[in-house]
């Protein structure tokens, strides 16, 4: 792959990573699972480790890298080769994503975004002419692709969306609004789920440059600095038949494709985490203080050794459910569940990582105190921390506490 | 155009070296490994080109036990067309140039390419083995290789500037920093590798000439001192009885 990054300035600082495998879950990997690993590693170390921190600091997302997630094959890469995908199983797919959020987890969301919430659902709910027109050109990044569904007033209730369509003749006319919208305002089309006349949820392929969308950015965000958030807003928008999602009906269309996303995530927070342990125990191993590394005091190894089991904990998770995932088994209460362990797992490990920095840990000189920001939105979005235990509370008991 | 690329396999630049209790093997466990980034970024990435440009096939071959099959694939994944394993753990350069020329002895490349050194043992010497056991012309250390007919041209850097060689094929080279960029190969290539063909055969017999006694780390650095500016008699102390350069 030639470099097209030749004129963004990167920084000399090296990524140390090196990988953490406490309890030999390589074994449990095939050849190609840990090739995909590496691919996507190196190309992390070559064109985001240099880059993010700058990046970030601006809150600018560096969307030079949408080509080269492409070029690496991030997009919907367990899609079928014949859309221009790669054809891997649901490991890999994992894998990728823990591979990029080590990165940031803002670049896992502008991969994820773009396999699991548009191109997935055009594969699973398209008819087979919007698979050909759009799939190829999603994975090869010649299009980018946003997914509307939450609004202003609908987070954890999307069922009560107001967002709709009425028929038009050949036509929907589209009106409402969508909110925290990962790649909008450079998106080229949008996979927009909105209620019909009958108050069915369906789901619409809106193109950037239709009559009445428009893809304002949301600024000031503390949080996934260097991925693009914006709204989806549509006035009178007409949206042409044929790009109305053919086979779905309901609010499981898109809880679907959330599917998919979350246990995406499931896997990326591992790399979050992963990265903060790792810059945690080479500056315990580094950091001197009463004449000793620091890493040779009891209280940071506790907080190492404990990192460390829970990494391997959510790790051994991430690999049964990709396991099951790979046999069409994976319920979304068992996604719900991993997604909600590993993110939080993630989130306390940045903040331990963090303390063992002492003050560096709050500088861009180390990546924790980005991941920890970073974390902050994934522990939250694709699903509440709390939305997600009440699905798990739900799926064992019987009863439906969230309404 | 038809070309043979060796491939070693090299713990990763980030590992940990460690040797056994007497110093004579070194750990393996736990580290992690890669292609040789020489034999990566250099050799095979250019081979790959000039058959993107000039028709006709890459070859890798690699002298190793099954654990090198990763590595293997990864070259296929960038885009080697099949790959040659001498079943065997690679004892020696020269062990290494053995097999690789008692393969390719009767296949016919028209040109043999590896890395200027694998960044284990940094060894420089498998090319120029090969070469004298083909009985080749050998190019070291070349950065720039460009091919017209059956005429090449290549870059190879010396003290103080570079040099220009014109050799006929078939020959041996060396890959310098230089030859060509990375190349990282993407998922489609990963799936792809899966079908190609890595052929496995068994090693010829070979008597070693050398045996390694014993491996030793390079002393841990010592820190950084800072000497105050006005502390000029302390500078020239430590120059002189702790640095030794006065």
């Amino acid at each position: 792959m030639q470099s097209n990054t030749s004129n963004i300035q990167k920084s000399a600082r090296e990524d140390r990573y090196q990988h953490h495998d406490y309890y030999g879950i390589d074994e449990l990997l095939s050849e190609e699972h840990l090739l995909a690993r590496e691919a996507t590693r190196q190309w992390v170390k070559s064109e985001v480790s240099p880059i993010i921190e700058a990046y970030a600091d601006r809150a600018e997302c560096p969307t030079h890298l949408f080509k080269g997630l492409a070029e690496i094959g991030a997009y919907g890469p367990s899609l079928p080769a014949k859309y221009g995908c790669g054809g891997m199983d649901e490991i890999a797919y994992g894998i990728i994503m823990s591979e990029l959020e080590r990165g940031d987890s803002g670049i896992r969301s502008m991969a994820s975004v773009q396999g699991s919430l548009v191109m997935y659902p055009i594969y699973k709910y398209g008819s087979e002419e919007q698979r050909m027109k759009y799939l190829p050109k999603l994975a090869s990044g010649e299009l980018i692709g946003c997914f509307g569904l939450t609004e202003p007033d609908y987070g954890s209730n999307p069922s009560d969306m107001i967002t709709n369509i009425k028929d038009d003749g050949d036509a929907y006319i589209l009106n409402g609004a969508k909110m925290w919208i990962t790649n909008s305002p450079v998106a080229d089309i949008a996979v927009v789920w909105a209620k019909d006349e009958a108050g069915i949820i369906r789901g619409l392929i809106v193109e950037r440059g239709m009559k009445g969308f428009t893809a304002p950015e949301i600024h000031g965000k503390w949080s996934l600095r260097a991925s693009i958030t914006g709204e989806l807003v549509f006035e009178d928008v007409r949206v042409p038949k044929s790009n109305l999602l053919p086979n779905v009906q309901g609010l499981k269309g898109p809880l679907g494709c959330l599917s998919k996303a979350r246990y995406g995530i499931a896997w990326g927070a591992i790399g979050a985490a992963l990265d903060c342990y790792d810059s945690a125990l080479r500056y315990s191993q580094e950091r001197i203080q009463f004449g000793k590394p620091i890493g040779g005091f009891q209280l940071t190894q506790k907080k190492l050794a404990e990192m460390i089991t829970e990494i391997t904990k959510a790790q051994l998770l991430a690999w049964r459910l990709g396991t099951l995932a790979n046999n069409g088994k994976a319920t979304p209460a068992q996604i719900s569940m991993a997604k909600r362990n590993n993110v939080h797992m993630a989130l306390e490990i940045a903040r331990e990582a963090r303390q063992i920095h002492g003050g560096m840990g709050i500088t861009n000189e180390y990546p924790v105190m980005r991941h920890m920001m970073n974390l902050e939105t994934v522990l939250t979005y694709e699903g509440t921390h709390d939305i997600h235990l009440l699905i798990t509370g739900m799926d064992v008991t019987g009863f439906n506490a969230f309404k | 155009m038809k070309i043979l690329v060796c491939v070693s396999k090299t713990p990763d630049t980030t590992a940990k070296i460690s040797f056994n209790a007497d110093n004579t093997e070194f750990q393996s466990a736990g580290v992690q490994y890669i292609m040789n980034p020489y034999d990566e970024w250099y050799a095979l990435v250019r081979a790959l080109e000039l058959k993107e440009t000039l028709g006709g096939t890459v070859t890798l071959i690699n002298v190793g036990t099954a654990d090198d099959e990763q590595v293997i694939r990864k070259g296929l994944a960038i885009g080697g067309d099949d790959a040659v394993r001498i079943d065997a753990a690679p004892k020696s350069a020269l062990f290494v140039a053995k097999q690789i020329s008692a393969h390719a002895k009767s296949a016919g490349y028209d040109l043999i390419m590896l890395g200027k050194e694998t960044i284990d043992y940094n060894g420089s010497e498998v090319g120029a083995m090969v070469a004298e056991y083909m009985d080749m012309p050998y190019v070291s250390y070349a950065t720039k290789l460009d091919i017209a007919g059956s005429t090449a041209t290549l870059m190879r850097d010396i003290e103080g500037g570079e040099e220009e060689i014109e050799v006929d094929l078939p020959f041996v080279l060396s890959a310098a920093k230089g030859m060509a960029e990375q190349r990282i190969p993407n998922m489609r290539g990963i799936m792809m590798a899966k079908s190609k063909p890595i052929q496995v055969i068994p090693a010829v017999p070979f008597e070693d000439l050398s045996v390694v006694t014993s491996y030793e780390l390079p002393k841990a650095k010592s820190g950084v001192k800072l000497v105050q500016p006005e502390n000029m008699d302390e500078l020239v102390r430590l120059l002189h009885e702790e640095a030794k350069v006065i």
